[in-house]
């Protein structure tokens, strides 16, 4: 059975939420946010996950190992307003046991 | 005025299911959309990601899934109001509603049916000082480009790095008379012909290429002058008639959040034990639209629900008359161009 891990989430008033993450389902930081109801419906993970709204745009506030930026991430964050060189889009990092402890904030919406 | 039986306000899939549930029903519907063409998230957003939870469809793209929504219901005889959006609505003491459009169309229906989505698609808007002045009335701030010719002979500045600003770019160099395309990246996230058509144009000089660089100001009393323009840290100043931020799009509920409609969570709320009603006799809310006890935001529940709804919708239009539920397989389909598709008849021999 695979473990869940922390994940430390900094809402859109301020609010910090530890909360505990799948391993085993091949989901997103978006999906997470979206799972605990941790941003308003309608304002986070707009175009289903797929790199083109940025609507999940998050700070990563520690330095838990990401994966890199694939071409579609970099693209849509040049696009994409309150970009920060800790930005990186929700939906593009996918929870495994290597980002156990991640800590990020959520971007303003836009 | 526009006469309808079911005014869909939305294009979506959910939208376009519903013409052919009430064109069994024998009902007409029309519907309004924002954007200027019909699929909604899936032509507008994805038209070319697969999509695999459609039932019978293994996998099918989004762009697919909508142009086989429309040969489904081209014998229903939809009418389309696109790029507007549904303003205001006023119930007719019949009961009846009349809905007029941010460009002033009317439309007559028996009944109402939001299947909007996320909402209304609007632009993305930059943020900076004074924006709302210039942005009204032709004071130079525009985010669509509904007709190319306002643009001819005008200084224009396009903002933006997809595939909409590098088009309209190109399109306009035939049009304005300059063309400046900022961008806050030397790279642009469009299609590849229409970047090195760009890159072509900056060559013939006919496009005036700044990047990285970022519009951070305006100039100009009773209209824009010139746009301030931030470039490696440096402020350049140049002058234009129109500035047109082309910065993608994003759903908003719009003005029908002010209809006085139940609203819970961004979301429309309906009486899903029924018939997906709201709270206003009449006024239905179906898809990603709505909100209930449950609720999924799938496409197949889109289409669930669109089902239901026409079926009370029906009920509503004829009191009393008895519905009995047919089987296209059996019923076959009867458009309203006067064709009829049915299964072929099967053959049947006595046997002795």
């Amino acid at each position: 059975m695979a473990q869940d891990i922390t994940i430390t989430i900094t809402d859109r008033e301020g609010v910090t939420h530890e909360v505990q993450a799948p391993t085993d389902m091949n989901m997103s930081i978006m999906e997470l946010v979206r799972a605990y109801e941790l941003a308003p419906e309608g304002t986070i993970g707009i175009c289903g996950g797929m790199a083109m709204c940025a609507s999940c745009q998050c700070y990563v506030l520690n330095e838990v190992p990401l994966p890199e930026k694939g071409p579609d991430e970099e693209a849509m964050l040049w696009e994409a307003f309150n970009v920060k060189e800790n930005s990186r889009l929700g939906c593009q990092i996918h929870i495994t046991e290597a980002i156990d402890g991640l800590a990020i904030e959520l971007a303003p919406e836009a | 005025m526009i006469e309808t039986d079911i005014l869909i306000i939305g294009a979506g899939p959910t939208g376009l299911f519903a013409v052919f549930e009430a064109g069994l029903l024998k009902l007409k519907c029309h519907l309004i959309d924002a954007l200027p063409q019909i699929g909604g998230q899936l032509a507008e957003l994805y038209p070319k990601k697969p999509i695999y939870d459609i039932p019978g469809y293994p996998e099918v793209l989004a762009g697919d899934l909508v142009t086989n929504l429309m040969e489904q219901i081209k014998q229903f005889q939809p009418g389309f109001t696109l790029g507007e959006t549904a303003e205001t609505i006023e119930k007719l003491e019949d009961g009846t509603f009349i809905v007029t459009t941010n460009e002033g169309t009317k439309h007559h229906a028996k009944a109402i049916a939001i299947a909007g989505g996320l909402g209304t698609f609007e632009p993305r808007k930059p943020i900076l000082k004074d924006l709302e002045f210039y942005e009204k009335e032709d004071r130079g701030v525009d985010y669509f480009i509904k007709d190319p010719e306002k643009y001819r002979g005008k200084n224009v500045v396009i903002s933006g790095g997809g595939d909409s600003a590098l088009d309209w770019s190109v399109f306009l160099t035939d049009v304005a008379a300059s063309v400046t395309l900022v961008h806050r990246r030397n790279e642009f996230r469009g299609a590849l012909d229409s970047v090195e058509k760009v890159q072509e144009l900056k060559s013939l000089g006919k496009i005036k290429l700044i990047t990285p660089g970022e519009v951070v100001g305006f100039k100009g009393s009773e209209r824009i002058e010139s746009v301030d323009i931030e470039v490696n840290g440096a402020r350049m100043n140049v002058v234009t008639d129109y500035f047109i931020p082309l910065f993608g799009l994003t759903p908003k509920l719009g003005a029908i959040a002010n209809w006085g409609l139940e609203i819970e969570k961004n979301a429309i709320k309906v009486n899903n034990a029924l018939d997906y009603q709201t709270n206003i006799d009449g006024i239905y809310a179906i898809g990603d639209v709505n909100i209930y006890p449950g609720k999924l935001k799938l496409i197949l529940c889109g289409f669930h629900e669109a089902t239901l709804m026409c079926q009370s919708v029906y009920n509503r239009i004829n009191p009393g008359k008895k519905y009995v539920l047919k089987y296209t397989t059996v019923s076959g389909i009867d458009g309203f161009d006067g064709t009829r598709k049915e299964a072929e008849k099967a053959v049947v021999k006595s046997i002795d």
